[in-house]
């Protein structure tokens, strides 16, 4: 047999890794949410424009940031694979996108509740809203593409070229949506960030690191049901499996 | 083994979709010599012809052109080498003629139109020149890519099953063709259903995949 | 090189000439599609002036990507898309002379119809100067990313409607440029911006996206 045991190897090493420090991720993303929901809900002060609305953001906010910078690692995960066809990165990039697109929708579902005081209607073509609705339309269209390619190694791959021209898109549309926006005068009301408080500051950041916590604790979960689906056939998966 | 192996294959493994069809196959093959390759379907007989022609990469091994790996020198190869596969790559709206046209175009040769007429009447084409390929019958269809394989004047012939479609006279044909592109020192490695009389032509054989014991 | 890239230009052009029911329904559909919203929104003169660049750009987006989801399909069922990838000439340059072709056949046509809707939508002829020459610099980017799609898409269940879920997003970008150059003309704001914007995406698209399709045919080729 002279397969290349280290294209092989790679994941079997991971999926150990990955089982162990799922629930160390999960932990973490538990005790900094209830952290960060504590500092939103009950110790951040009023906002004396908003009122209470305006505690959707520590949600909201930390969403977006995620649904953005998950995109980015995922493209990253996929440039790695195609440069150096290590079979890991794909199952990663495959692994991190419902989480990135979960997150564009809660960021969506949670600006629209914002939006309803703030702006009078669930919906306003804002152009971070907009932007996110194109983000969320890249991630559903990378996904329908893994979905539709039953050829793992063809799927890797083209899921991964897309994603890499979709992330060299990504600033050109952000850019084009702002451009638009200030173009037709839409409703381009900014965030309040002038009395940005220390303690909502700080909420945020703690929910920011307890979605990065969840993100990865989920794609590891994610990356070992792929692992074992794409290496049923190999002695140590038929291994794991009788142990189990 | 021969002294002067022009094309080597070491280690080749292939897998399609979760199934492996071949582990560590190896071969090598010298001018004047054709290898056939047998096996039974979806034993990955094809899957093998098209690793041979660098359109998919294996899993594991590689491809030599003369010592080196295809993947490195893919240019100098594919100049080198000619391929027939399942689809004969023939446009339907062009005439034969056209085809044959395009196909040296596409391939960077330059276009000789009395050569690409005389090959298309060697197979039997010559009333066919200004129809399109639409009109013709499927094993018609398959001697224009045959006529395009022999102006290709390509070291190497890479066949998917060339006698699917021909007719006893066809068969013939193409025995006559492959003896001549042997005997001129080409090489070429096939895959067929059909009896073949080759006599007098080095024919080596090479099984893939499990033997079809069950 | 260049003999390369112009007989894979000459090659689709001469299988469109010989084909032209298939060159006609793409411009129909996109003359129907944009005739369709007046008879939507109503026949006010000022309101389709206002709708005019965005109900054109869409529709060229679309018949784009009607017409894109046979570029490489049809040269991959009857073979010849294997025999091309095996030239020894780089396959880079076969999908840009794709790309280049889709837009001499599919896009063209767009910008000589385009002024005609425009007369329909009420727009004054600066303006519809100024949507023709967006098209003419836009209408590239759809052939170049589109071609993007339509290698990733290849083969696949579905792959038309899945190459416009995937590429469409990826348009954006020419759209509000495009579509804004035209706005701005009617605003009385300069289109230099826009048209300039346009054209820096076409640039990055020319580099960029013949190397992704490339590598995209090869993907869907193995």
């Amino acid at each position: 047999m002279s397969i290349n045991w280290y294209k092989f190897s790679a994941p079997a090493s991971f999926y150990g890794l990955a089982g162990r420090l799922a629930p160390w991720f999960a932990w973490a993303a538990a005790l900094l949410t209830v952290v960060g929901l504590y500092l939103g809900f009950f110790v951040a002060p009023t906002d004396f424009q908003q009122g209470e609305a305006y505690r959707v953001i520590f949600i909201h906010v930390p969403a977006a940031w995620m649904s953005m910078f998950i995109y980015l690692v995922m493209a990253a995960w996929a440039a790695i694979g195609l440069a150096f066809n290590t079979r890991l990165s794909f199952m990663m990039a495959r692994a991190l996108a419902p989480t990135g697109a979960m997150f564009t929708f809660v960021a969506l579902w949670t600006g629209a509740f914002w939006g309803k005081p703030m702006w009078g209607a669930w919906w306003v073509w804002d152009a971070r809203l907009t932007s996110e609705l194109i983000l969320l339309f890249l991630y559903v269209g990378i996904m329908a593409l893994w979905a539709a390619i039953d050829d793992p190694r063809r799927g890797d791959k083209a899921g991964a070229l897309l994603a890499l021209i979709g992330a060299i898109n990504v600033p050109i549309i952000y850019f084009s949506v702002q451009w638009w926006n200030t173009l037709h005068q839409g409703s381009s009301i900014k965030p309040t960030g002038s009395s940005m408080d220390e303690v909502m500051l700080a909420g945020m950041l703690i929910m920011a690191f307890a979605a990065w916590f969840y993100t990865a604790a989920v794609a590891f979960v994610r990356v070992r049901r792929i692992i074992l689906e794409r290496e049923r056939h190999t002695e140590w998966v038929k291994h794991v499996l009788e142990s189990a | 083994m021969n002294p002067h192996p022009v094309l080597s294959v070491h280690g080749l493994a292939c897998a399609r979709g979760d199934r492996t069809l071949f582990t560590d196959l190896g071969f090598e093959l010298a001018g004047g010599e054709l290898l056939m390759v047998q096996g039974g379907n979806g034993q990955g007989k094809t899957s093998l012809l098209r690793l041979l022609t660098g359109l998919s990469g294996p899993v594991a091994g590689e491809v030599r052109w003369r010592g080196e790996a295809i993947a490195k020198s893919r240019e100098a190869f594919h100049r080198d080498m000619a391929y027939l596969a399942h689809a004969n790559g023939i446009k339907e709206d062009l005439t034969p003629l056209e085809n044959l046209r395009f196909q040296a175009g596409l391939a960077g040769r330059g276009f000789d139109t009395d050569a690409a007429e005389q090959a298309l009447r060697k197979l039997g084409l010559a009333r066919c020149l200004d129809l399109p390929a639409r009109v013709l019958s499927f094993g018609q269809r398959r001697r224009v890519a045959l006529a395009g394989l022999l102006i290709a004047s390509a070291l190497l012939w890479i066949m998917d099953e060339p006698l699917t479609g021909l007719d006893v006279r066809g068969v013939a044909l193409v025995e006559s063709l492959l003896r001549e592109h042997l005997q001129r020192g080409g090489m070429v490695v096939m895959t067929t259903h059909q009896a073949l009389t080759l006599d007098g032509a080095s024919v080596r054989t090479l099984q893939v995949g499990r033997r079809e014991d069950a | 090189m260049l003999g390369f890239l112009l007989t894979v230009i000459r090659r689709d052009l001469l299988l469109a000439a010989r084909r032209r029911g298939d060159w006609l329904t793409a411009q129909f559909f996109f003359v129907m599609v944009v005739s369709l919203f007046p008879l939507g929104i109503g026949p006010e003169p000022e309101l389709l002036k206002r709708i005019a660049p965005g109900v054109v750009w869409v529709a060229a987006t679309l018949a784009s990507l009607l017409s894109l989801s046979r570029l490489f399909a049809d040269d991959h069922r009857d073979g010849s898309l294997e025999q091309m990838l095996l030239s020894p000439e780089p396959a880079v340059l076969l999908a840009l002379g794709k790309a280049i072709a889709h837009w001499l056949i599919y896009g063209i046509p767009l910008l000589l119809v385009a002024p005609v809707l425009g007369i329909q939508f009420a727009l004054p002829a600066e303006a519809i100067g100024v949507l023709v020459l967006s098209l003419a610099i836009g209408t590239p980017i759809l052939s170049l990313l589109g071609a993007v799609g339509a290698a990733l898409t290849l083969g696949l269940r579905g792959g038309g409607v899945l190459l416009t879920l995937l590429i469409l997003p990826l348009y954006v970008p020419a759209l509000i440029f495009g579509a804004g150059a035209v706005d701005a003309m009617l605003a009385g704001t300069g289109v230099e911006a826009n048209l300039s914007l346009l054209g820096a995406f076409f640039m990055l698209s020319l580099l960029v996206a013949p190397w992704v399709s490339a590598a995209a045919l090869r993907v869907s080729m193995e």
